[in-house]
């Protein structure tokens, strides 16, 4: 085992794969000397030459069109996209094109896109926005937002093998967080959730950054008796539809945490999950959802730690749950 | 110059040409009658420029076409059974019947689809030209159709741009017909010289007509020399026009009769029967036979199309993800 940050633990795995696999290469905005916006890819250039790691011009549908080309024609391009918030520059390249591509012509297109995914920086409205929704309602994109450093490096390789085009999600806020890998390689395969911990009373289905959130609000409920399940999806699409269920099934109480805007957001598709199965025949109280408001993200430092899910407003609703069923 | 020619080429262009217009006419033929469903956009009068730079280059040469891509598909060397069958929407289509006109593939041909996004084709064709130089490809390029309206949007401007500082093995090929739609040139852009536009970028552009079959034969196929030889990529403007409409919906509204006429003595086809007649080169019994020999694919592939089986939905779900 070996302590590695989110950031270094997604190199890690790039690397791997770029090592292993010629055709895999990186193509982004500043990934080369400047090593990315991130730091993602320090050494990288050193290691693989410009060659593999590719800058671009700002041009974002341009290197976007250029890596699924690329991809049409037996690469295994990973794109670097800064923000995930510069998908509205690059729409058009990733929903009429990469994600229409396989159904057009019957041939693979493997791609990664990474993409930095929302708040906790400070870098206000137009480079936080946690938009996973957007690209989880196109089908022919897989859509993976990883939590952990050790999920988000088994599950950037399983991204790069995969045949479709992938958007991985990396959550801006966790990329300095630590987290002990094996020293090994490993792979998480797209489509399993992951148990993040076991509990008895009541579930918290999440992903992303809000999975640290959950983390902390059930530590602290445990002192007061309350034991919490805390499931991670770890991938939107495809998703682990039997993961939701069964975890439903077990506690009967269910908190869907994220976040993004909770208006039409994704949690929406994982309340009907459960209440579309039989599942629903087990709950005890309503399916509640936490989520960012219907607003934009605020720069104000209390304010924009203030608008999502925190770990209060997850004990509220927790306690407010329990208190539902002593009513009944 | 023409007798430099050996004949058989000269014929093949004319009768590549005239299997482009037929099929073209057939459909619109077909969809006046309501056998076709949807829409399409034909390129009648635009022959020359698909025909004379697909016959520059070789079968394993790239090829993104445009939404009105037909000619330039079957001037690549499709089969015209199977483009007609995917204009019937029929599971024996070069997209399976779930694509229609916008989306024609054909990878043995080298052809990686019409696409129905205007523009959006030139950053995907610099990306296989990027995958040709990575991998060491030799006597292989990327080739990319677009039109006048395209030239307006912004992903041209990012697309040769890459082309230039990394040196891709690419040929822009612009078809300037006359119209963005409805508008001309001249109200959308305010230097209309867009060959001129490759300088900018660092590369060579050229100006052709688009209605001499061997002017844009000759420049792509320079063209594609240079490429080859890594002096970068180039842009070809093939001036042409746009006979027929849009699209199904186009009534002409921002045309007279007069205009139409005029450009049709230019028609591509009749140009350079007339060029080759005159030097002897064919004769109206050959002229005859071509027009047969093409009328008799165009209705073999109807007929092929009308009988094949309809794609189920089955096949929808399936092409979703590669396994």
């Amino acid at each position: 085992m070996k302590k590695i940050t989110y950031a270094k633990a997604i190199k890690e795995g790039i690397s791997e794969e770029m090592r292993r696999d010629s055709t895999v290469f990186m193509i982004g905005e500043d990934i080369g000397v400047y090593r990315g916006t991130f730091g993602v890819s320090d050494g990288m250039l050193e290691e693989f030459s410009k060659e593999r790691i590719i800058d671009t011009p700002v041009s974002e549908t341009a290197f976007m069109g250029v890596a699924i080309g690329s991809a049409m024609t037996g690469l295994r391009p990973v794109v670097e996209l800064m923000f995930s918030d510069f998908m509205a520059v690059c729409y058009d390249q990733i929903i009429n094109q990469a994600a229409k591509m396989h159904f057009a012509f019957k041939e693979k297109v493997p791609m990664v896109i990474r993409t930095a995914s929302g708040a906790g920086t400070g870098a206000s409205f137009q480079h936080s926005q946690s938009l996973e929704q957007m690209y989880a309602h196109v089908p022919g994109l897989k859509v993976v937002m990883p939590a952990t450093p050790y999920d988000a490096k088994g599950l950037i390789k399983s991204a790069i093998k995969d045949d479709n085009p992938v958007v991985f999600l990396e959550s801006k806020a966790l990329y300095n967080d630590e987290d002990y890998i094996p020293d090994d390689e490993y792979s998480i395969p797209l489509g399993v959730a992951d148990v993040k911990r076991e509990g008895k009373d009541v579930s918290i289905i999440t992903y992303g950054r809000m999975v640290k959130t959950a983390l902390e609000s059930a530590k602290r409920l445990e002192k007061e008796g309350v034991d919490v399940e805390i499931i991670d999806l770890r991938t939107l699409v495809p998703l682990d539809t039997n993961a939701i269920i069964s975890t439903a099934k077990k506690t009967g109480r269910v908190l869907i945490v994220h976040e993004a805007v909770k208006f039409a957001g994704f949690g929406g598709e994982i309340l009907s999950t459960i209440i579309e199965s039989d599942a629903f025949n087990f709950l005890k109280t309503n399916v509640r959802r936490l989520g960012l408001g219907y607003h934009a993200i605020p720069f104000n430092k209390n304010l924009e730690e203030e608008v999502f899910p925190t770990v209060e407003k997850i004990e509220f609703e927790i306690k407010d749950m329990l208190k539902q069923k002593s009513q009944d | 110059m023409i007798k430099s020619y050996e004949k058989d080429f000269l014929i093949s262009l004319l009768e590549r040409m005239m299997l482009v217009r037929k099929f073209e006419e057939k459909l619109q033929a077909l969809f006046l009658d309501g056998k076709l469903h949807g829409t399409t956009h034909l390129g009648i009068g635009e022959e020359a420029s698909s025909v004379g730079a697909t016959f520059a280059l070789k079968t394993q040469d790239y090829l993104f076409a445009t939404h009105r891509g037909h000619g330039q598909v079957i001037a690549k060397g499709t089969d015209v059974k199977k483009i007609m069958a995917e204009m019937f929407g029929k599971r024996t289509g070069v997209s399976s019947g779930l694509g229609g006109s916008m989306h024609l593939v054909d990878v043995q041909k080298g052809v990686l689809g019409t696409n129905g996004i205007v523009g959006a084709n030139l950053p995907l064709a610099c990306g296989t030209a990027l995958s040709i130089k990575m991998k060491g490809e030799k006597d292989k390029v990327a080739t990319v159709f677009f039109g006048d309206g395209a030239s307006n949007e912004g992903v041209i401007h990012e697309s040769m741009n890459i082309a230039s500082i990394w040196n891709l093995p690419v040929i822009f090929i612009l078809v300037n017909n006359g119209y963005s739609v409805s508008k001309k040139l001249f109200e959308v852009t305010k230097n209309t010289d867009l060959a001129n536009r490759a300088t900018m970028y660092g590369f060579s552009g050229y100006d052709v007509d688009g209605n001499n079959v061997l002017e844009v034969y000759e420049t792509v196929k320079k063209a594609r020399e240079d490429v080859l030889a890594g002096k970068g990529p180039v842009l070809i403007v093939a001036n042409t026009y746009r006979i027929s409409g849009h699209s199904k919906s186009d009534n002409n509204f921002y045309r007279d009769e007069g205009e139409i006429a005029k450009e049709k003595v230019k028609d591509p086809i009749t140009a350079f029967i007339g060029l080759l007649k005159g030097e002897n080169l064919v004769f109206d019994d050959e002229i005859a036979f071509l027009e047969n020999k093409v009328n008799s694919l165009i209705d073999e592939a109807v007929d092929f199309a009308i009988k094949a089986p309809e794609p189920t939905i089955d096949d929808v779900i399936k092409r979703v993800y590669a396994e």
